[in-house]
């Protein structure tokens, strides 16, 4: 074995054989790119108080072939009633049920997108800049990526059911690059449904990237359910471009993993265009999530609204760094931020910096954080029915968390979504 | 001899005893020695003008962690509520706190928070039967005319004052408490809801369970009619009467009480 190139640690570009030709030398530029591009430092304002030494991928590898195929997608089940599902597991597709579509409905892998539906893939595929700090990353992930969805609903079709991905890591220092890209004709409507999931509690790597593209009129409900292993490093950076019209529902519900970095670019691109953004952290221990965020209104009369709760407990960290930015001739914008901190442990710590630019005079924007504890009498309230300090606490916590799923729609998701909050938090 | 030692060993038992009870908020002592005992089958009111104690007195009991027990003890069938800790204890021990302001608990439906409560006072291992709960809950709600769709609703969130009080005594019916103290139920209720709580009270009135009803007026106990009544001034029991006494209460005001009490003293 030659000692100079090691194989046994570190991530090594070797291009799949599963994309066609053009891409593959786009993925051997994005290497090159990502080789030549600095890590970030704190002193990169996108990288305020983050924890950079928790960023080092040299302990992580190309993943290897999965060893549990079957048992993986036998763990893939949610949701009762779905339209179809993808199992996708170290990068490959493992499971592919479609027939619940609707006719015209595309839901494929990549690659298969790549050669059947290349100028959809071209036109949308990473379109949007990766402006909040992790473009280095999404340059990995572009020279890495060999799975990933394409969800395409053509104009005027609207999937009735859920569209259910997994992404499932296995493996120690395993590495995984999720990529779902939705998109929408004019007046379509469809719900996503992304798990990401460890097949053991073994570190691993995983580096996914979403776009979301919503023609006029469109109607997106996406939830992603983070919940890689306690030893996970993950990056999950999201865009979403909202046409005329068109609104978007996102929740991000981060129950796993120790370091999260995530990044949400919303743009209202369309006048009349919505996106709301959710998102549920319960942290313990020293789990860390690191969530930057942009709202770009390009457009008038649009509205976006950002809504994030944290609970933190142990020695957890939550950091959030958002911006509005409205921009000139976005007349009546109507933009709101909030992220809400549960702190539960003196050690825990939460950075929150949200924040505004507006280019022009006529608009609604508000923005805060808030931090504070169980107060004392909601507690003794609990206590004053029986309830254990330590069982009402995370009725509290639980409740804190379910009182942001209401801003789902869909309630069969919602009660999902609920029960793995629950779950998390040994309620019940 | 041991006839009267026995008499006072049930007694003892089967009563709420609050003997020489002092407390303090900080600095400043609100209870000033209150003795007190409610046996089991009866009602008793505490009536009293605001800041008098008689609140303050419900929260010492329950445990409230604001206040501070300087001397006294209250024993309940027997048991130094005071040997138990925390607030939680002293519930699954069979007190049970009616809030006069119940607190909102945001994402935490009805239906879950009393089944964690029941589920609480059930062994270790024991898992509560959800056919069973929900059977139960829903006949206590339908007799307290509280509509079916609470059970998914938040707990106290955006409720009226009527509904607030209405879910504290399900809370009550559900949880079968020895001992029931009722922290102004009556306010904030308009008469039609006042009738509905009073109707849940006296649902559960019985020869096994205990209740110590505080209230500022007198109105209250026209529909719980109480075996005693007991008038508070500055932190301790100053005269107790029968049901009359709130009547004369409600005729006279309260300071002829103090009065009274300085007369005699």
């Amino acid at each position: 074995m030659n000692p100079e190139t090691p194989t046994t640690d570190g991530l090594q570009f070797t291009p799949s054989p599963v994309w066609p030709d053009w891409f593959r030398s786009a993925q051997q530029d994005a290497w090159n790119e990502y080789l030549a591009t600095p890590a970030p430092t704190r002193k990169d304002e996108t990288w305020r108080y983050a924890n950079i030494k928790a960023l080092d991928l040299s302990a992580f590898r190309n993943a290897p072939p999965i060893a549990s195929e079957g048992k993986l997608i036998n763990a893939s089940t949610g949701l009762e009633a779905i339209a179809a599902k993808l199992v996708f597991g170290n990068n490959a597709l493992v499971h592919s049920q479609t027939d619940g579509l609707p006719a015209g409905v595309v839901v494929q892998p990549l690659d298969v997108a790549a050669r059947e539906n290349e100028a959809l893939f071209r036109q949308y595929f990473l379109s949007q800049p990766v402006e909040l700090g992790s473009h280095k990353y999404a340059l990995l992930h572009k020279a890495l990526l060999s799975g990933g969805v394409l969800v395409h609903v053509p104009a005027n079709v609207e999937v009735a059911l859920p569209i259910e991905l997994y992404h499932w890591v296995e493996g120690a220092n395993s590495s995984v690059f999720p990529h779902t890209l939705i998109v929408l004709g004019d007046n379509a409507k469809v719900t996503v449904v992304d798990h990401f999931k460890s097949a053991d509690g073994a570190p691993a790597f995983a580096c996914g990237i979403n776009d979301f593209h919503l023609g006029r009129g469109a109607k997106l409900d996406y939830v992603a359910i983070q919940d890689w292993s306690a030893d996970t490093l993950a990056f999950h950076i999201n865009s979403t471009v909202c046409d005329r019209d068109s609104s978007s529902t996102a929740l991000v519900a981060n129950l796993g993993g120790r370091h999260i970095r995530g990044e949400s670019f919303s743009k209202l691109a369309g006048e009349g265009s919505r996106s709301v953004m959710l998102s549920i952290n319960p942290l313990d221990g020293e789990r860390h999530v690191d969530q930057r965020t942009l709202q770009d209104h390009a457009a008038p009369n649009a509205t976006s609204d950002l809504l994030y709760r944290n609970s933190l407990d142990d020695k957890s960290q939550a950091i959030f760094s958002g911006l509005i930015r409205v921009e000139p001739g976005s007349k009546q914008t109507d933009a709101y931020q909030k992220v809400e901190n549960l702190v539960l442990s003196e050690d825990a710590v939460a950075h929150s910096m949200p924040g505004l630019q507006i280019l022009n005079d006529d608009v609604r924007c508000t923005h805060g954080a808030t931090s504070g504890g169980i107060s004392q009498d909601e507690l003794f309230y609990m206590q004053a029915r029986g309830i254990r300090p330590d069982l009402g606490r995370r009725l509290v916590v639980a409740g804190f968390f379910h009182s942001l799923l209401e801003r789902l729609d869909n309630e069969t998701l919602r009660a999902r979504v609920a029960a793995l909050v629950n779950a998390r938090l040994g309620v019940e | 001899m041991r006839g009267l030692h026995q008499e006072f060993l049930i007694y003892l038992l089967m009563s709420l005893v609050i003997k020489n009870l002092t407390a303090n908020i900080g600095d400043q002592q609100i209870l000033k020695g209150v003795n007190l005992e409610v046996p089991k089958g009866e009602v008793h009111a505490i009536m009293g003008k605001n800041g008098s104690g008689k609140s303050t007195l419900a929260k010492i009991m329950a445990g409230h962690p604001d206040y501070t027990v300087t001397g006294g003890e209250v024993l309940m069938d027997g048991e130094n509520l005071f040997d138990m800790e925390e607030p939680d204890e002293r519930a699954r021990a069979g007190l049970f706190l009616a809030f006069q302001y119940p607190m909102e608990i945001p994402g935490v439906t009805i239906a879950n928070f009393i089944r964690a409560a029941v589920q609480a006072r059930l062994p270790e291992g024991e898992e509560l039967e959800a056919t069973d709960y929900y059977a139960n809950l829903y006949a206590k709600m339908d007799a307290l005319k509280i509509p079916r769709a609470f059970t998914s609703r938040s707990v106290n969130e955006g409720f009226s004052g009527g509904e607030k009080k209405r879910c504290e005594i399900l809370q009550m019916a559900m949880l079968e408490p020895k001992y029931a103290v009722l922290d102004e139920t009556d306010s904030g209720l308009d008469i039609d809801a006042l009738k509905i709580v009073s109707d849940g009270v006296n649902a559960l009135r019985s020869p096994d369970r205990g209740f110590l009803v505080i209230t500022h007026y007198q109105r209250l106990l026209n529909y719980i009619v109480p075996d005693k009544v007991h008038v508070m001034v500055d932190g301790r029991i100053a005269m107790t009467g029968d049901k009359d006494l709130a009547l004369e209460l409600e005729a006279k005001g309260y300071d002829w009480v103090t009065e009274g009490e300085l007369a005699t003293a």
